[in-house]
């Protein structure tokens, strides 16, 4: 198994092939992955929770993982983006509650079709995208402050309108509406498949893992993503169109977190105000593990997925295992700590062998 | 800049359209309209004395957006229109900024001043500074042991432990054997001792659950997992109201037997209670915490009456079967159960 040295012709001429081809060996390119470090810790956390939980294995089991993966990997994606776009979303844990609580309050008083208030829903949970992309490129001010402000004026109008409109801190129940079934047929609707249920959740995921590759991958948007992550002044200099590709990241938070919200909407059909606070860092964890950098410029859509398939396993591995839960959140630092050394090392190696 | 403001024109455009189609695509079932049907006239509050118009402030523990604390503040806020009292409420759930909360209260020269200790150390030295300062206090919801020590005229509440063991008693009489114990607040000492109580006069095996309350897929799917692990759980008991609805949605998906319990009330409930997809509810009858305490502090003020004679006055633990529910739906959707 030498990947250096390529199977020498018979005739061995002197001129050997240019170095710079080397990279196109399917090992190196696997190595240069940015996701392989979090693929190697998946299957490495599976195996282990394989052995440990004997429930664990069995297919309804594997079903309600992957619901847990799917409701944190549908955020992870775009924050993915995000931070390989070089910023940070504080505000995307929050806004999915916002985001069904618009959605549930729209629809209640105006006693509206209840599609019509999914459909005011994204327009203003959208609207909060742009105002964080608005604000962080007017401002120049750090995205950490920009979202951590939107975080907070989230929380607070969470509580203040639903306390305002329902007189109580969670919404009355739409689900007397009209419109309500075929919108819980869209975002929280279940399929079963002898004793597995696969909840719709797990295909949304899924379109935006695919959706968020090609975009990175194959389109020009892609490029600026990367561009903008890895040096904003010198993406700019090369005519890539930082403010807008900034905006568009935050708009594309803004989109899956209205896909969370209407999903917990039409699951519980009733919505807390006080829900969502600190989930945001769930989902940044999950970009990291799946070797997103921090500082931006590097990172994939599948990564984030592996990421959040990682924290399903962990989280409900170990309650599969029957463990002492007190121990969850050490075992789920560990992790990160552990995923993200691993990514490091892999890259490095990755990049010396080049 | 004018590139942007089109987008705003555009945006206010989209909505001002999505506003007026909302008014063509009205639902003809449910909603606002519904309620306002349902609802009948309830008169404009008044108060029923006509002593002075004293301040009452109240400081609890809540976190931001609990149901439970929501009602409670609904039942000191009635009483506090009847007795014709300038109602005060602020909370914190971090013991230090609850009690710097307190001290403001006293700072103000409140007439009267009504407390949870869900951290009784952070609040010790606050509540003896509000007896010096010559301010009676009453002490709701949590605790109950330290109440009389740190001098408070009376305490309004449910005992935790007690509240746990009607649930293992219930759960007794229903012929259950192995229960689950749904805790969705790691560290919350409340919450421990409902679990420890239920475990102690519950005749058959309980475990504990620990589930992160902010994130209620999550919720669900922690339930479903350990529902799956374990096929011989026959009961769930959730902590709170709307847990109960992920247990049972949790309960669908791992297709278990199990019945699904919960403390405390809200509007799903009852109505899950009703149709049976609950077994029962342990209620607290929050509201009463907080109409008790004003209205005793009142009466304190007004006729120097104390109640309970240095013992806890318990407001729950109320145990609300199918039977009961019904009755009690109305009262929930309007948040006063």
């Amino acid at each position: 198994m030498s990947a250096t040295a390529p199977p020498a012709t018979p005739d061995s001429t002197p001129a050997k092939t240019d170095e710079r081809l080397l990279r196109t060996s399917p090992l190196r390119k696997l190595l240069g992955r940015p996701e392989l470090g979090s693929v190697v810790g998946a299957v490495a956390v599976f195996l282990f929770f394989s052995i440990i939980a004997e429930s664990f294995l069995r297919a309804s089991s594997l079903s309600t993982v992957l619901y847990a993966a799917s409701t944190l990997g549908i955020m992870a994606v775009p924050v993915a983006l995000l931070m390989i776009g070089g910023e940070f979303d504080l505000s995307a844990g929050v806004l999915v509650t916002s985001s069904a609580l618009i959605s549930s309050m729209f629809s209640y008083q105006m006693t509206a079709n209840v599609w019509v208030g999914v459909l005011v829903s994204l327009l203003v949970t959208l609207a909060v995208g742009v105002f964080n992309g608005f604000m962080l490129t007017r401002t120049k001010l750090p995205s950490f402050i920009i979202t951590l402000g939107t975080f907070l004026m989230l929380t607070g109008l969470n509580l203040g309108f639903t306390k305002l409109i329902s007189g109580t801190v969670s919404t009355k129940s739409i689900a007397d509406m009209e419109g309500f079934e075929s919108a819980k047929k869209l975002f929280a609707s279940q399929l079963t498949l002898g004793d597995v249920t696969l909840k719709v959740t797990i295909l949304w995921w899924f379109v935006l893992v695919a959706l968020a590759t090609w975009i990175l991958l194959r389109t020009r948007f892609g490029n600026w993503i990367f561009a903008v992550g890895g040096g904003a002044d010198a993406a700019r200099a090369v005519g890539v169109p930082v403010n807008k590709t900034k905006i568009g990241l935050y708009m594309g938070v803004a989109f899956a977190a209205w896909i969370s919200g209407q999903h917990l909407l039409f699951s519980f059909d009733v919505v807390q105000s006080g829900e969502g606070v600190g989930n945001e860092l769930t989902y940044i964890i999950a970009a990291v593990i799946g070797g997103c950098l921090i500082t931006g410029g590097y990172g994939s859509a599948i990564g984030s997925a592996v990421g959040a398939f990682i924290f399903g396993m962990t989280s409900k591995g170990i309650v599969y295992a029957e463990w002492n839960p007190d121990w969850f959140k050490f075992f789920l630092g560990a992790m990160l700590l552990l995923a993200t050394l691993l990514n490091a090392w892999v890259r490095k190696r990755a990049e010396a062998s080049k | 800049m004018a590139r942007a403001r089109t987008g705003v024109r555009a945006l206010g455009a989209v909505l001002a359209a999505v506003l007026g189609a909302s008014l063509a695509g009205c639902s003809s079932t449910g909603g606002k309209r519904a309620e306002d049907a349902r609802k009948a006239q309830s008169a404009a509050g008044k108060a029923a004395v006509t002593t002075p118009r004293w301040t009452f402030a109240m400081v609890t523990h809540s976190g931001d957006g609990d149901t439970f604390w929501d009602i409670v503040q609904n039942g000191a806020e009635q009483a506090a229109v009847k007795d014709n009292i300038n109602f005060l409420y602020s909370h914190s759930d971090e013991g230090q900024q609850q009690a710097q909360l307190v001290q403001a209260a006293i700072d103000k020269k409140v007439n009267g001043l009504i407390v949870s200790l869900a951290k009784p150390d952070a609040m010790k030295d606050v509540i003896a500074k509000a007896e010096k300062a010559g301010i009676p206090v009453i002490t709701v919801n949590s605790g109950s042991e330290q109440s009389k020590a740190y001098g408070a005229l009376t305490h309004i509440g449910q005992d935790e432990t007690i509240a746990g063991e009607a649930v293992g008693d219930e759960l007794d009489r229903r012929g259950k054997k192995k229960a689950l114990c749904v805790l969705h607040e790691q560290g919350n000492v409340g919450h421990e001792q409902r679990c420890a109580g239920a475990k102690k006069t519950f005749g058959g095996q309980m475990q504990n659950l620990y589930v992160d309350g902010t994130n209620m897929p999550d919720v669900q799917a922690s339930i479903e997992a350990k529902l799956q692990a374990d096929r011989s759980i026959d009961s769930v008991v959730t902590l709170g109201a709307p847990f109960a609805d992920a247990a049972v949605q949790a309960r669908k998906t791992a297709e278990s037997e199990a019945e699904v319990d919960t403390f405390d009330l809200n509007a799903k409930v009852a109505t899950a209670l009703t149709a049976g997809t609950l077994g029962f509810a342990v209620d607290q009858q929050p509201y009463l915490q907080g109409y008790e305490a004003v209205d005793l502090l009142w009466l304190y003020k007004y006729n120097a009456d104390v109640l309970g004679g240095g013992r806890p006055v318990l407001t729950g633990p109320q145990i609300i079967t199918k039977n009961d529910a019904a009755e009690l739906q109305q009262y929930t959707e309007r948040g006063t159960r």
